[in-house]
């Protein structure tokens, strides 16, 4: 009876088996239970994802890191949706040559755990972060403060600790010093990286940034990790933005179809993104709550000039292809609307915006034809396309493609990364073979920040090495203007001279196409297309 | 039977390694440094990204780093992610419980209903039930998870409101269940498929005729004499198909917003975190293996003529 006895042990074993798999379910089930109740009366819902990294505000530069860092933290000063500096933390930020800057602190404000807000919180804080053996991911938008390199070398260890240009004249104010004239270095202290950071960061960084402690209008609650952060209002906060909700909890989605189900089933208050599948019926499903709105961000294509394709290409040649493009078209029917064709390089939000005095970026098609004619035709007749294919640029890319090759028998070819780690690695590594597709929000509200980062010969996000003399000359110009009025037109100048130059072809600025339930009002949108959570209330 | 399971359990380690080398040098081979990914399309510094890679190792030659990896694991650290700088132990702590859950789920209601409507139809085969049962697994077999998720999400949830579209953050065993069928369903065509051709045939086998002629009653003859011998092709389905409900599937977690390995494992894969895939991945391999040595050991139980010393 062997086998009758085996066979026992062999069923009790597999019983077991399931039996403590089975236990360990209903074990978390039970947990479940508990948390279950869902949202706490009065927060508000919003899905936004696992941040990338730590939270520390000099690391982020995500979005989902990013709204939670400006729920915990408030820098100096912020925008409003039009542009303009608010003033939050400081009292004053002024500047009589660009170069030397002085910050008033208002008086009387605290991080959460009761420590109050100094200029040395602030001075402490920006030398942390731009020391290079801290290794933050934004380091160098301090680059503009004199001792900088002390700090951050290009190599090697840093020579010290602190940047001369910080100095603290007293508890509530300091003076920054930067190395070159900056005339828009005040828009910049608008970014979430300049916040200040209390005493106990310093002991533990890594533990911070697990649950941190700002001077924002939320404080930290807790974090399920890939499920869910809360931050609850501060009571004691004292900026303009303090918050008209009790909280706020930002949730996980795995698709942005799933968070919409749960927006249309009251699961959720807001969702930043509808997705292609639900962008025709938002707004009858919406109604009030449907979002759509256009922000500062700009789509691109832009020629790796080092490429068989572009090298030494004469601009009349690109500036063909860009005529060659049905912009029009192809945001209304491919892109269902949510973009809007572009009339300049830089979108219509930030200061110096203007519209080009030129038609290039018009459709037509028998222009198209004989600039690409007299600038000498592009090599082979053939150009491709580089985008990342888990973002859904495929079919505007194939549109594009299919518009260049209608109106001048150009050949044009898709050229899909199949993720945006890849693609980079291709932009960083010079290996693009033609266009890349471009994109850029905006950092802060000002026609430069679209046009030095992305064309000076030197900026580091200039992907397509496009060098030109003279506008690396016309961009210094516009960097030594004693004003911001003065700079910004300077950088006006530069925006009508990259017309003749063509370093990239301007596709469609973004909107942003969210919505929100019935239980939430006051949504609204900033300039870089997040939604303002602190205005938002509940019914 | 002892010395058998020992020597199967030992042939695990070199699958084991085997497997894990592979996953590694895949992943090293796949494009894209995520750790320049962090930056997106915004300024990398390469001083920094390269002090980044020297603290996370990856900056090692990749025998070096594998070899890393295989001594920290033999002392239970499976390392850390490279963004948000978690131990991957963590990472998958969160994320299997709740697969394990819709695994189970779904494995029973496979195995229920699954040879439950392949006895009945191969009972009395080519009549109606029997082609019934065949059109509806053919359905099931030929639509894509997607669709079949999407469907039961918008009649359930939308037009009758009796269920939640997504999971919720703690999943209750209620909410699961709408999500562990459809991910099921595949399995479920297969298994009442395979019982239905196993039950059919074996019902004209002479060991059927003798025990009816016995004069055994109907629900012995079926229940131990019928059913031992056709379940063994079923059982090799089951064990393998526990393996890939543990992976979870993505599209089927996706759609309901499942926090799962499925989710996790591709969420990974696109950031290029090389320590979670493998990971997750040394995992299943784990859950594979086991899963064959039970089915290994099962046959035993339902055929006695098969046995292992």
């Amino acid at each position: 009876m062997r086998g009758a006895k085996s066979a026992k042990w062999v069923a009790g074993a597999a019983v077991i088996a399931l039996a403590a798999t089975a236990c360990g379910g209903s074990d978390s089930s039970d947990e479940g239970k508990k948390n279950t109740s869902g949202q706490p009366a009065g927060y508000v819902s919003i899905d936004v994802g696992e941040p990338q990294k730590p939270l520390m505000p000099a690391d982020t530069n995500e979005t989902n890191g990013s709204y939670v860092i400006q729920s915990l933290f408030t820098q100096l000063l912020d925008f409003d949706d039009k542009g303009e500096i608010v003033l939050t933390n400081a009292e004053s930020v002024e500047t009589e040559d660009s170069k030397t800057w002085t910050v008033k602190l208002k008086a009387g404000w605290k991080f959460h755990n009761g420590e109050a807000v100094t200029a040395q919180s602030y001075i402490d804080a920006w030398n942390w972060y731009a020391n290079v053996e801290n290794k933050q991911q934004n380091a160098f938008w301090f680059s503009d403060i004199k001792g900088y390199e002390d700090v951050h070398p290009e190599k090697g260890a840093p020579k010290g600790k602190e940047m001369s240009g910080l100095k603290a004249v007293d508890d509530t104010t300091f003076t920054i010093e930067l190395a070159e004239k900056v005339p828009y270095f005040n828009y910049k202290l608008g970014y979430a990286t300049f916040a200040p950071l209390p005493k106990v960061f310093y002991d533990d960084p890594k533990a911070f940034g697990k649950k941190p402690i700002g001077n924002g209008p939320y404080t930290f609650e807790k974090w399920t990790h890939k499920k869910l952060i809360q931050v609850k209002a501060w009571d004691e906060y004292q900026g303009p933005n303090k918050a008209a909700n009790k909280g706020i909890q930002f949730k996980n989605y795995s698709t942005v179809e799933a968070a919409y189900t749960d927006l249309v089933s009251g699961n959720l208050d807001m969702i930043r993104q509808v997705g292609p599948r639900d962008l025709p019926k938002y707004k009858t499903d919406l109604g009030d709550g449907a979002i759509d709105q256009p922000y500062a961000a700009i789509q691109t294509l832009v020629p790796a000039f080092y490429s068989k394709s572009f090298k030494d290409i004469d601009p009349k040649v690109l500036q063909g292809l860009s005529m060659a493009i049905d912009r029009d078209t192809i945001t209304k029917t491919v892109l269902n609307g949510t973009r809007i064709p572009a009339t300049s390089f830089t979108p219509p939000q930030v200061k110096g915006n203007q519209t080009l005095k030129s038609d290039i970026l018009k459709f037509n098609p028998a222009k198209a034809k004989e600039l690409i004619k007299e600038g000498g035709g592009v090599p082979e007749n053939k150009i491709s396309i580089q985008y990342n294919a888990d973002g859904g640029h495929k079919e505007w890319v194939t549109a594009v493609c299919e518009s260049i090759r209608n109106a001048t028998g150009v050949e044009c070819v898709g050229d899909a990364k199949p993720d945006f780690p890849t693609d980079l690695e291709a932009r960083d590594n010079n290996e693009v073979k033609g266009f890349y597709r471009g994109g850029w929000v905006a950092d802060y509200p000002v026609n430069v920040n679209f046009l030095k980062e992305l064309y000076h010969s030197k900026a580091e996000s200039n992907n397509g090495r496009f060098a030109d003399k003279e506008i690396d000359e016309l961009m210094a110009k516009g960097d030594k203007a004693d004003s911001l009025e003065a700079s910004v037109a300077a950088y006006q100048e530069v925006e009508n001279a990259l017309v003749e130059k063509m370093p990239a072809i301007p596709l469609w600025y973004y909107a942003i196409n969210g919505g929100h339930g019935k239980n939430v009002d006051n949504v609204k949108v900033d300039f870089h297309g997040d939604l303002e959570l602190t205005g938002v209330t509940t019914k | 039977m002892g010395r058998y399971v020992a020597r199967r359990l030992l042939q695990m380690i070199p699958v084991f390694l085997g497997s894990t080398l592979l996953v590694f040098l895949m992943m090293y081979a796949l494009p894209g440094d995520p750790v320049r990914a962090l930056a997106g399309e915004q300024h990398a510094d390469p001083a920094q990204i390269a002090s980044m890679k020297a603290d996370l190792g990856l900056d090692q030659p990749i025998w070096q780093q594998y070899l890393n990896y295989l001594g920290n694991l033999f002392q239970g650290d499976l390392g850390t992610t490279i963004g948000t700088q978690r131990p991957v132990a963590d990472v998958i702590a969160d994320a299997y419980p709740i697969t394990v859950r819709l695994a189970i789920f779904a494995f029973v209601f496979t195995v229920v209903a699954g040879i439950s409507l392949g006895i009945i139809a191969g009972l009395k085969a080519e009549s109606l039930r029997d082609r019934g049962l065949l059109g509806l697994t053919l359905v099931l077999i030929s639509m894509p998870s997607f669709v079949l998720g999407f469907l039961v999400q918008y009649f359930f949830a939308f037009q009758l409101g009796i269920a939640k579209p997504n999971v919720s953050l703690e999943p209750t065993n209620s909410e699961l269940l709408m999500p562990a069928v459809v991910l099921a369903s595949l399995s479920l065509a297969y298994v009442a498929r395979l019982t239905r051709t196993s039950v059919a045939e074996n019902i004209r086998a002479d060991y059927m005729r003798t025990a009816v002629a016995k004069g055994l009653p109907r629900r012995r003859v079926i229940g131990v004499h019928l059913m031992r011998n056709s379940l063994i092709p079923v059982v090799t389905f089951l064990g393998t198909d526990i393996g890939a409900l543990m992976g979870g599937a993505i599209v089927t977690e996706g759609i309901f917003n499942i926090k799962g390995v499925g989710s996790l494992v591709f969420e990974a894969l696109s950031k290029r975190e090389g320590a979670t895939v493998v990971g997750v991945v040394t995992l299943l391999v784990v859950v594979y293996l086991v899963a064959s040595l039970l089915v290994d050991l099962l046959y035993a139980v339902l055929d006695p003529r098969i046995r292992y010393a």
